[in-house]
């Protein structure tokens, strides 16, 4: 799986199953302030995630996560490591 | 003590999704009762229920506001948001003056099943996704709907099996009795989902006329065999009374009598004492003599021994003056822990409309039932005083009288 086909399916379940903006995606947008990603929404990830790429998001793993890019990053560097 | 009105109502049931729906349904006597074939497949004795069809959410409230909602609070919000509309309350007011709401409701079976059906799957409690939480707590009515409205009062959700919602608004008017709040929302909400009644229908209790879903239901008659298990949600809009005339608001009726009682007996089994002694103490409470009651509408679910006992506690208090009496129930089905709540909107729509709704299917009463009159056919008649009973598992009892002002 290339990084444009990630982006496309990260970017559409934030669309639709977390309602973000679409206009909102940018890879420069930071996931709390810019797109308004909360705890309770973060909850909401792991289960996408888990459900789009078969694998769970580690909370430890994503406290360096701050923006769409270092996300798409992320799922990139953990579909390279399975 | 301040007077406490009714002045705004909502319902979203299997007679009408709205309050001129089911007026209309209540006048014909229309039943909403139906099959749910994926309720034999789960194992169930009986198919037979209220079909109440799912609102539809998406593009009303946010994602965070539904996906903590369950379907009961579904429900729930559909018919608070027709009782505040109705009762001329905006967002504006809400969040200007404080507000409380009291809720009826007793499960949310659904979402705590299929919590339990995923971590089973996935023996991992992150999957199980943010709403679950919200959904699965019995209080899911009065914290989602305190958070979608901005309520600032009294929040807290009344479980007490099939009186839930009765004991709900009678809670409601004691607060704003004794001035602690000009405002209350009063409701009862009822999941109708097959995972929701399974331990219900294991009981033997529901009726098996799957042949005539629309006989099925059949209070008081000689010929039942059981309830039919349905719900929604009815919201009220309680207030104090000077507050209501101040804002000019229409006002469907005054609450003048609360009356409660414990059986203290049996798990499952009403009794007629416990009942009487309800409906006793909400007449002591509003200084009314039986005589002065109206119509009554009975709680009679359809079942065979809870029918007899509450025909011998009417008789008892009611039976020289024969007072009118139909259980609504034949056309809804026991709509539970939304029923208390739902019971006074179809009440406070008889007085406002002059009529008395049918207890349908009422074809030959047995032996106890036949000394009361009970209305078998719409009869159209000037309602000023009625009662309203409703009792539930453990023996919780409630009545509740209302009053044309």
């Amino acid at each position: 799986m290339n990084r444009n086909e990630i982006k496309e399916i990260v970017n559409n379940f934030l669309i639709e199953d977390i309602e973000v903006e679409a206009d909102a995606l940018k890879d420069e947008a930071f996931l709390k302030e810019d797109l308004g990603i909360d705890s309770l929404d973060f909850v909401d990830i792991v289960v996408v995630v888990e459900q789009n790429f078969g694998f769970k998001i580690k909370p430890e793993e994503m406290t360096n996560v701050k923006t769409l890019s270092q996300f798409y990053d992320y799922i990139e560097g953990r579909i390279k490591a399975t | 003590m301040k007077r406490v009105v009714i002045t705004g109502i909502g319902i979203h049931s299997c007679i009408g999704t709205n309050v001129e729906e089911v007026r209309e349904s209540l006048y014909a006597g229309k039943c909403g009762i139906g099959i749910d074939p994926a309720r034999t497949e789960y194992g169930y004795r009986s198919p037979l229920t209220g079909i109440v069809p799912r609102p539809e959410l998406k593009g009303t409230l946010s994602r965070r506001q539904r996906i903590c909602l369950p379907e009961e609070g579904e429900y729930a919000y559909v018919a608070t948001e027709q009782a505040l509309k109705d009762a001329g309350i905006d967002m504006d007011y809400l969040e200007n003056n404080e507000t409380g709401i009291l809720y009826g409701n007793d499960s949310s079976s659904k979402a705590v099943i299929e919590s339990h059906e995923i971590c089973v799957e996935k023996k991992d409690t992150t999957l199980l996704g943010s709403g679950a939480i919200f959904q699965s707590m019995n209080s899911t009515v009065t914290m989602n709907l305190s958070t979608i409205f901005k309520l600032r009062g009294i929040n807290m959700t009344i479980s007490a099996a099939c009186s839930s919602g009765s004991h709900t608004i009678g809670l409601g008017t004691m607060f704003i009795r004794l001035g602690l709040q000009d405002m209350i929302v009063c409701g009862g909400a009822q999941e109708t989902n097959y995972l929701s009644m399974a331990s219900f229908d294991g009981l033997n209790a529901f009726s098996t006329r799957v042949d005539e879903p629309l006989k099925s239901s059949r209070p008081f008659d000689k010929n039942r065999d059981g309830l039919v298990p349905s719900g929604g949600a009815a919201t009220l809009i309680l207030e104090e009374y000077e507050h209501a005339m101040k804002r000019g608001a229409t006002i469907y009726g005054e609450i003048i009598g609360y009356g409660f009682s414990s059986n203290g007996a049996h798990i499952s089994q009403p009794s007629d004492r416990g009942s009487a002694m309800a409906m006793e103490r909400a007449l002591a409470d509003a200084g009314l003599k039986p005589s002065d009651i109206d119509y009554i509408n009975a709680h009679a679910t359809s079942t065979v021994i809870g029918d007899s006992y509450e025909a011998m506690a009417i008789d008892r208090l009611f039976g020289a003056y024969k007072t009118p009496v139909s259980s609504t129930k034949g056309m809804t089905g026991h709509e539970c822990w939304m029923a208390g709540a739902s019971e006074i909107v179809y009440t406070l729509l008889m007085m406002k409309h002059s009529f008395i709704a049918p207890n349908i299917n009422l074809e030959e009463p047995d032996d106890i039932s036949k000394n009361l009159n009970i209305i078998a056919k719409t009869l159209d008649k000037k309602l000023d005083i009625c009662l309203s009973n409703s009792f539930g598992f453990g023996g919780t009892n409630s009545a509740l009288i209302l009053k044309k002002i």
